[in-house]
């Protein structure tokens, strides 16, 4: 082991991740996807997976990561160019999420939330004033943004949230609270939801250094461990008018950023079952129990077949909705049926992997246990699984069975 | 400073080898190519350094069907300016030397480099061939090039050491481990490279393989291994001699 700056130690030991694409996939992208995922790759393998395991052990998000995660363009592919985007598609968004997942989920959290959920508000809702001043920033990372919409008794029901803005002539006055907010500690700006006077749910930019405005880490996390989570804290925070965005109002808002994050999640578990199948197969063909490779056993057989199953078919159903959002189709129930069905395939590989890896599977030698802690979060977050669940329950029957 | 950089498509190194035809061609069904690595790493990224210091522009060139359209495009992602593709399937080293020097002929190059060998049929000899239809100076297996004026400096691993040689331009060089450090495309250079010019002509008079492939075979599949415990040399030695019946 060497060591590297801020006490994270980098393993000399290669990334042996290999893609796996049964159907034949890979046909259905162009070129430029596949530059772009084979680019995304050797950056990940050179200068993530080194350190990954350090960083989960110890807790640490790895800062060092940001300018490249910029350079491979995993902070807003798809803003256009002259804002300092990378005018994507939303099949090579998808893509860059795969691959950062595949990794690790705290990684891809990073970039969903800089990308989906903090340059796609700033673009979609902000003044042309608040683009130009954030945008390019954070496209190259120079910037690091968050996103805050929950609350700690506003979860699944954000509408019901007690943050709020009070319009005192010059400037709005922000009181409340946010929590659960991946790159809160570090961040330099946040899109914040609060309601205003009237009762409508408004978002606007806040500035790290704005008297009263705090951002707390949350310790103790068993998941994202090398994702920084935190809470944000208004205390008569003074918002500039200029700072909220003008026109939006209510939970289209927020929630039009979790559709977006979503469609980046059901693309990004992906990776991480990948990942766990990768690792399980090839452990399958090198660890001997009875004179033969486990591998060669119908249980592990089974076990090897029903993950690479699932994971192609988790490969269409998320190209597919590649295409209808590139063709700016697709439903938001459509993107929660991506979420939910890709993160609980993601989930189960993990723990498939984790059974054919023995007790090696519980060690940091592999990646299953961290993949497995990290799923538990992703299956929750942006939507719990039962939440979306729901959506698709409403969807096809036309009743609201949230409350 | 002008420089063409020739770009060889190569099986991804994880891919299962086998044979069609009577085990006269090599199965391409489903396989993933790459860019040629020492192709890529060392004699693309220098050429680049080697233009981004001193000026000029490095064109990549590659002998291949359009499979390898996707590979010229990361070559310019890279930051190559421009692109040629001679639109042949090479069945040989001469068929993609050939064509290669016929084009260059056309051109002006100060400098024409190639990996030091592709990793399918690890020929090593694509370059030296260039430079003899071409009769320039070849340099091979450089571990570092550096251009001054019109002379080359290159240094060479020999046996037990190191080489240093001094060539004039125009020269043709192959690429060693250690000329460059792999350059990941970064998302500005994917962008940048949909408009960069990739022109595709036929392929050369006078540029057909000289070689029939009569049979490929795989490499004898590995026995079992016998582990021994180290305090058993007595069970070593009777393996060696009753079984292997090498002593």
């Amino acid at each position: 082991m060497e060591s590297t700056s801020n006490n994270i130690h980098r393993v000399a030991k290669q990334d042996p991740y290999q893609y796996h694409d049964y159907y034949n996939i890979d046909d259905l992208l162009s070129d430029e996807h596949k530059i772009i995922r084979e680019a995304a790759r050797d950056w990940v393998k050179r200068e993530v997976s080194p350190i990954i395991e350090d960083c989960a052990q110890k807790c640490i998000f790895p800062k060092q990561i940001i300018k490249g995660l910029g350079e491979i363009g995993a902070f807003g592919p798809t803003i256009p160019v002259e804002y300092g985007g990378g005018g994507l598609d939303y099949i090579s968004y998808g893509i860059l999420m795969q691959e950062l997942e595949r990794c690790d989920s705290g990684i891809r959290s990073t970039a969903s939330v800089q990308g989906s959920l903090v340059m796609f508000p700033i673009y979609e809702f902000g003044s042309e004033a608040q683009r130009k001043k954030y945008l390019p920033k954070l496209a190259t990372g120079e910037m690091m943004g968050c996103f805050g919409l929950t609350e700690p008794n506003h979860g699944s029901n954000p509408a019901g949230m007690t943050s709020h803005i009070k319009d005192k002539g010059d400037y709005y006055l922000l009181n409340g609270a946010k929590m659960w907010i991946s790159n809160a500690p570090f961040a330099d700006i946040a899109v914040v939801w609060a309601k205003d006077e009237a009762g409508d749910i408004r978002g606007m930019v806040l500035e790290r250094g704005m008297e009263g405005f705090s951002t707390p880490e949350m310790h103790g996390k068993w998941s994202l461990r090398a994702s920084a989570t935190g809470e944000l804290i208004f205390q008569d925070v003074k918002v500039p008018k200029e700072n909220v965005f003008p026109d939006i109002k209510g939970l289209k808002g927020p929630l039009s950023c979790l559709s977006s994050a979503r469609f980046g999640i059901a693309w990004g578990v992906i990776g991480a079952a990948l990942d766990c199948y990768d690792s399980a197969l090839r452990y399958s063909q090198e660890r001997i129990q009875f004179d033969k490779p486990i591998g060669a056993f119908q249980l592990t057989q089974k076990k090897l077949a029903e993950m690479i199953t699932e994971i192609t078919k988790a490969q269409l159903l998320a190209w597919r909705l590649g295409v209808l959002k590139n063709e700016k189709r697709a439903t938001p129930a459509q993107i929660s049926m991506a979420k939910r069905n890709n993160v609980e395939m993601a989930i189960n590989i993990a723990r498939e992997a984790r059974q054919i890896h023995g007790g090696m599977g519980i060690t940091g030698e592999y990646p299953i246990m961290r993949h497995m802690m990290n799923l538990e979060s992703v299956i929750t977050y942006e939507g719990t699984h039962d939440i979306h669940l729901l959506i698709t329950g409403m969807d096809v029957t036309g009743f609201n069975a949230f409350k | 400073m002008k420089i063409l950089v020739c770009l060889s498509k190569v099986p991804d190194t994880t891919t299962k080898i086998s044979f069609t035809d009577n085990n006269t061609k090599f199965n391409a069904q489903g396989v993933t190519w790459i860019l040629n690595p020492t192709d890529e790493w060392y004699a693309l990224v220098r050429a680049l350094e080697i233009v981004e210091q001193q000026g000029g522009s490095v064109t990549v060139i590659h002998v291949g069907n359009a499979e390898g359209d996707q590979l010229i495009r990361k070559a310019l992602a890279i930051g190559a300016n421009d692109a040629v593709r001679i639109d042949v399937e090479p069945q040989d080293a001469f068929q993609a030397a050939a064509n290669i020097a016929q084009y260059a002929a056309q051109q002006s190059y100060d400098l024409i480099m190639t990996g030091k060998e592709t990793i399918n049929y690890n020929g090593a000899i694509v370059g030296g061939i260039i430079a003899e239809i071409l009769e320039l100076p070849y340099v091979s297996l450089a571990s570092s090039l550096d251009v001054n004026g019109s002379t080359a400096t290159m240094k060479c691993e020999i046996e037990g050491g190191e080489e240093t040689v001094e060539a004039s331009l125009p020269l043709v060089v192959s690429a060693n481990k250690g000329m460059a450090e792999q350059r990941i495309p970064n998302m500005r250079g994917i962008m940048t490279a949909r408009t960069k010019p990739l022109s595709v002509i036929p392929a050369f008079a006078n540029t057909q393989t000289q070689v029939e492939v009569v049979k490929f075979e795989a490499p004898p599949t590995r026995g079992n291994v016998h582990l021994v415990d180290p305090d058993n040399m007595d069970e070593l030695v009777r393996l060696l001699h009753d079984e292997a019946k090498v002593i």
